[in-house]
């Protein structure tokens, strides 16, 4: 009984690790080079498929101007919807700005808020 | 000191005579205020992403303006919101953004200007003081 109760907050503690870190995924912090995952080596493979860098932050451009149609088109789907930042690789405050920016394109008519394709 | 942009849509069958005369209007009516405006920039035809008041395309005009107070851009909005030919506008204050860039950059510059020497030359004599390992 005791070593049953003693189990179980070890058990839950292991399946809530590898779910712990997913919802941050690859963008999480500078450089996640494998911080020692349970199943990292050959299991679900789908937590890094490769190291992607925030476009911003490599590049150092500082203010995303909501004028500049080109740049903030590279992070609008086709639809016309937000690309999540999982799939882009932008960090959390450059994504945020963006975000903002991409808002104000959309109000001023810059960007569609919705194109069927 | 506030800086505002307004931005706003003109369409596109309105001439170049209304349209200097409806802008030196609005400038007349923001330097009447107390404010200043820095630059006008009028950026062209251009197609819209959407259907606005039935135009596919609109004439895209750019107002930078330095202020005290937002009661300028208040007034100003107004009237932009009445005039017929402006068909969208969009107000953006940029004083706040612009103190954070001027501060990255300068924290940026003042980074670059303490460390002359490149990281990748991996030379051991370089302005950083390494920690010696006895």
């Amino acid at each position: 009984m005791a070593d049953e109760t003693t189990q179980q907050p070890q058990q839950t503690s292991e399946g809530g690790r590898p779910s712990g870190p997913r919802p941050g995924g690859p963008g999480r912090g500078p450089r996640p080079g494998g911080p020692g995952r349970d199943a990292g080596g050959g299991g679900p493979r789908k937590y890094f498929r490769r190291k992607k860098v925030c476009k911003f932050c490599v590049e150092k451009i500082d203010a995303i101007n909501y004028k500049d149609v080109r740049l903030l088109s590279q992070f609008v789907a086709e639809s016309g919807r937000i690309v999540p930042r999982r799939l882009t690789g932008v960090c959390t405050p450059h994504q945020r700005r963006l975000s903002e920016a991409i808002k104000q394109a959309r109000n001023i008519a810059l960007l569609p808020f919705t194109s069927r394709i | 000191m506030r800086t505002y942009e307004v931005m706003f849509i003109v369409r596109p069958d309105v001439g170049d005579e209304d349209m200097d005369k409806l802008i030196s209007t609005l400038e007349n009516q923001v330097g009447g205020a107390g404010a200043t405006m820095k630059n006008v920039e009028r950026m062209g035809k251009r197609r819209l992403a959407y259907l606005v008041r039935g135009f596919h395309e609109g004439t895209y005009v750019l107002f930078t303006l330095e202020s005290n107070s937002g009661a300028v851009v208040h007034e100003l909005e107004r009237r932009l919101r009445v005039t017929e030919p402006v068909i969208k506008f969009l107000t953006v204050r940029v004083d706040e953004e612009q103190k954070r860039l001027d501060k990255v950059r300068k924290e940026r510059d003042a980074r670059q200007r303490s460390k002359p020497a490149p990281p990748p030359e991996a030379a051991p004599a370089g302005a950083e003081p390494a920690p010696v390992t006895a």
